[in-house]
């Protein structure tokens, strides 16, 4: 792959060569995270490296970094990072810490955790200087206020004294990264830096590292799982796949001529705004050799006036009571009146960015919340209406599957017992044994390996939770199933496959979907009809497609610009 | 690779994990030592004869047998025959029974083992052996360490997720409650309970530290129910159409288990300790009974004596019980919390 020997003077800030990293596990159990990684980052460059979970893109970070844990981390002799001419591997520990912080520096993906909560943003970044530079309080102030200007921060004279819960996501990130160019790293590594944020706010961050480079001189190396960003950002890209490097080269060579199918696989998986397969590619096809025989054809998708309704919000409004000092309260707004109409056997989708209120509204819809207004109509009764007990049989009838496959399935639970309660709560089947017959046949039609039936959840990865999460509503026979950004925290790939199923059991069983996701070209493949919220409020509605190609409202036109890769 | 199939649920692995930890292994065979002797004292296989007379007073332990006893000697003393002059016998009314009674004392010197001088672990004021004492007193004082804990992991858990389940109205009661109970002094509290109660016995012990020692269970819990009722598995138990009590009890109690089993073991420590404390100030077991804190409260005059076997007896047994048993504990503790112990 690339030149054995770095030389002193090269353009490469640093040369990566042979990185093998093993992790001791247990007392025999090994686990080797990367196995010989080699590629380098030129001065002046944005380099991405791109992978799904399990790739070793984050530990490769983390070598750099100096930050993995010393006590079961083994680095193989032969391993190089080479930075400026010198061996980063061969430092004292101390040099290291040195360097680290002053000329490679590092933003990860979730700023709320990663900032101090008790200091202000000010002192952080006043620290920070103070540590790599000879510099006096008041300088550092000052120059704290320069560096929140520069990342974009309005009023950095006041802002300085902000907490990092006063700020918004953006923000928070905007302040981690002031923190990272501080010193003026000659290397800035971003991990994941826009996975937590907001499409608008993401657009914004790498425009904003895109600008730094360009006045600071620095190398990027980014971290992400998301091709479509790197084509906006990167010069070089490194595809990682199980700690091997599958290919590596310039962004026009990777996004026009991909070598290795799996970056082909990759490139396929991700719903586009502008094409709607029939059955998204999935990862298997491509490594497989099967990407030519992939069923051609697209799907058209869209609600006709005469198809039947099963779900009728009107004027649905939630408010959720938040205390303020010692009696008072202050109402919050959740959703504000929201109405639409559900066909059967066809996809409302629901987009908005975090905060628009589309997971309250699901939520409220199943009465997981209250609500405090409208009305809710499903075979001719309003469901908000009922009391708890009349609503009873009518929970199985509607389902959620939620965002987090790690978070909605009880640890403590096997698979069956998981599959088992809901039907013995409702009665359905006559007896256990055929409830399990049931429930060993729903999993095999969600895809699950043989005897899944007896292992806990933590024994799966997090696209096989989520099926789990499917056969469980599926245990129920829902008409309608409210997907709360179901596909949001999985990879690529294993989103491409939950897709398809969830496509799969929606012409088998003829569900009503009900898709709230953050994620417009996901929103876009799976949708007959869209609505867009904003702050609680909804501010456009109507036909997948149409709304795409002809969006009448300026948010929902922003939400479209702001698409990574989409050329509006 | 068929071990490799089987599926391990949390419990089986955090006892894999507790086993695989040698220090725990020592912990886990000296606390079944204990226990085992409990029983078996409980069910009268050994030490039933804890409160006889066996050895004369203060009897010295055997690997120091011949140590000066002079308290001893005066209590055999009492055995030796006085001899009676024709005088005395004139005016004695038992006189006649004299032979009677000489048979019965024969008799009576036939089939009693004479006193010992010397017993294993030495004996206390009365002749009665440390050892037998000391197993009993095991026996009484780990039962009530044991039930007492039981009892108040059962109601600080039932309260506690009760008020961090249901929280508004509920809630509050339960806390304004919580607040009134803790702001009485312990003492005053042990005071009125086993006052109200009115009798002194092993089970009013074990009421009393039962009823007072909750508070700590039901703040943990109700904090951790607060925290696990907002998880998504919750509401997705919820969405299935699952009840309260279904919520409460099958869905979070399992994932809030392993602390209150870490509760549990904690507190059987300090309710043994709190029972020496109450026996020691003479609201504990009966004296007609015997646990580590009686014998602790009975150790004072003999110090003076120079007779320090009892108290070291008990204090080894006692501390080697607390420390094997907090050992566990905290192991218990990394074992159910992998994450936690991990650094």
């Amino acid at each position: 792959m690339s030149n054995g020997t770095p030389t002193m003077h090269s353009d490469n800030l640093l040369e990566i060569d042979m990185l093998r990293v093993t992790f001791r596990l247990g007392q025999n159990e090994r686990f080797e995270a990367l196995k010989g990684v080699s590629f380098n980052i030129p001065r002046n460059n944005v380099v991405a490296l791109v992978g799904e979970s399990g790739s070793g893109k984050s530990v490769s970070a983390m070598a750099i970094m100096d930050l993995l844990p010393r006590t079961n981390t083994e680095i193989d002799a032969h391993s190089r990072l080479v930075f400026e001419g010198r061996d980063l591997l061969q430092m004292g520990e101390r040099e290291r810490r040195q360097l680290c912080g002053k000329d490679i520096s590092m933003i990860f993906q979730d700023a709320m955790t990663s900032l101090n909560p008790v200091y202000k943003v000010g002192d952080q970044i006043v620290e920070i200087l103070r540590l790599h530079k000879a510099i006096s309080r008041r300088d550092a102030k000052l120059r704290a206020i320069e560096l929140l200007r520069e990342v974009g921060i309005p009023d950095p004279e006041d802002r300085i004294d902000s907490f990092p819960h006063q700020m918004s996501g953006g923000q928070q990130q905007r302040v981690m990264i002031a923190m990272a160019i501080a010193c003026e790293p000659k290397l800035l590594i971003a991990d994941e830096p826009t996975t937590a944020l907001d499409v608008t706010i993401q657009k914004q961050i790498v425009e904003l590292l895109l600008k730094l480079r360009e006045t600071h001189g620095m190398s990027v190396l980014f971290i992400t799982h998301d091709l479509e960003l790197v084509r906006e950002i990167a010069d070089h890209v490194v595809v990682m796949y199980r700690g091997e490097i599958k290919e590596q080269g310039s962004a026009v060579q990777i996004f026009s001529a991909p070598a290795d199918p799996y970056t082909r696989a990759l490139l396929a998986c991700r719903p586009s705004i502008d094409r709607r397969p029939m059955r998204l590619p999935v990862v298997e096809d491509f490594l497989q050799g099967r990407e030519n025989d992939l069923p051609k054809g697209e799907r058209s998708r869209g609600v006709s006036p005469a198809d039947p309704i099963v779900l009728e919000v009107k004027d649905l409004r939630k408010t959720f009571r938040m205390r303020q000092g010692l009696f008072g309260h202050r109402d919050v707004d959740a959703v504000k009146a929201v109405s639409f109409k559900l066909a059967k056997g066809k996809t409302l989708g629901i987009v908005g960015e975090s905060g628009s209120g589309k997971t309250t509204l699901g939520k409220t819809l199943l009465r997981l919340y209250s609500c405090e207004g409208g009305e809710v109509m499903f075979e001719g009764k309003d469901l908000m209406g009922l009391t708890d007990k009349e609503f009873q049989p009518y929970k199985r009838r509607l389902q959620i599957i939620f965002q987090n496959p790690y978070a909605s399935l009880n640890p403590r639970f096997t698979v069956g017992d998981i599959l088992l309660e809901p039907m013995r709560i409702h009665g359905i089947g006559a007896n256990d044994t055929e409830r399990v017959a049931m429930a060993q046949a729903l999993l095999k039609r969600v895809d699950m390996p043989e005897g899944a039936f007896h292992k806990y959840p933590h024994e799966f990865s997090g696209g096989q939770r989520q099926r789990i999460s499917i056969a469980r509503a599926l245990t129920m026979k829902p008409e309608i199933l409210v997907c709360d950004e179901s596909v949001s925290a999985l990879d690529v790939s294993v989103q491409a496959q939950v897709l398809n199923l969830l496509q799969e059991l929606q012409e088998e069983f003829g569900l009503s979907y009900l898709f709230i996701s953050h994620d417009l070209s996901v929103v876009k493949y799976i949708s007959d009809e869209v609505l867009v919220m904003h702050h609680g409020e909804m501010v456009e509605y109507g036909n997948a497609d149409e709304l795409y190609r002809n969006p009448q409202h300026a948010y929902t036109r922003k939400l479209l610009s702001a698409i990574p890769g989409h050329r509006a | 690779m068929a071990e490799k199939n089987q599926s391990k649920g949390f419990w089986r692995a955090a006892g894999k994990r507790l086993w695989e930890n040698p220090l725990a292994k020592v912990c886990i065979v000296i606390l079944l030592l204990y226990f085992g002797l409990a029983l078996a004292s409980a069910l009268g296989w050994v030490a039933s004869d804890w409160g006889r007379e066996v050895g004369v007073s203060y009897a010295n332990p055997s690997f120091m047998a011949n140590r000066d006893n002079p308290q001893g000697a005066n209590s055999a003393k009492v055995n030796a025959t006085v001899a009676i002059d024709a005088e005395s016998r004139a005016i004695d009314p038992l006189a006649p029974y004299y032979d009677q009674i000489d048979a019965g004392a024969k008799q009576y010197e036939a089939t009693q083992a004479p006193l010992k001088w010397s017993l294993p672990l030495g004996g206390d004021k009365w002749g009665r052996d440390v050892l037998a004492k000391v197993i009993k007193g095991g026996e009484v004082s780990i039962t009530v360490g044991v039930l007492a804990a039981l009892l108040a992991v059962t109601i600080g858990t039932a309260l506690g997720a009760i008020g961090g389940y249901f929280g508004r109205a509920i809630g509050d009661v339960l806390e304004w409650f919580y607040s009134i109970f803790t702001a009485v002094p312990y003492f005053l509290l042990v005071l009125a309970i086993s006052g109200a109660l009115n009798t002194r016995g092993i089970t009013t012990v074990i009421v009393v530290l039962g009823l007072t020692g909750w508070t700590g269970v039901y703040r943990l819990v109700r904090a951790e129910y607060i925290k696990q009722r907002s998880r998504e598995y919750v509401e997705a138990a919820n969405a299935i159409g699952a009840s309260h009590m279904r919520m409460m009890f099958g869905h979070i109690l399992p994932n809030v288990s392993h602390l209150t089993l870490v509760q549990l073991s904690q507190l059987v420590i300090d309710f043994i300790k709190a029972e020496v404390v109450l026996s020691f100030l003479g609201f504990g077991v009966p004296t007609s009974s015997i646990s580590w804190g009686v014998m602790i409260n009975e150790v004072m005059v003999e110090l003076i004596l120079g007779k320090w076997w009892q108290l070291g007896t008990v204090a080894i047994v006692m501390s080697t019980f607390v420390v094997a048993f907090g050992l566990f504990t905290d192991l218990l503790r990394d074992a159910l919390d992998p994450k936690a112990s991990r650094r």
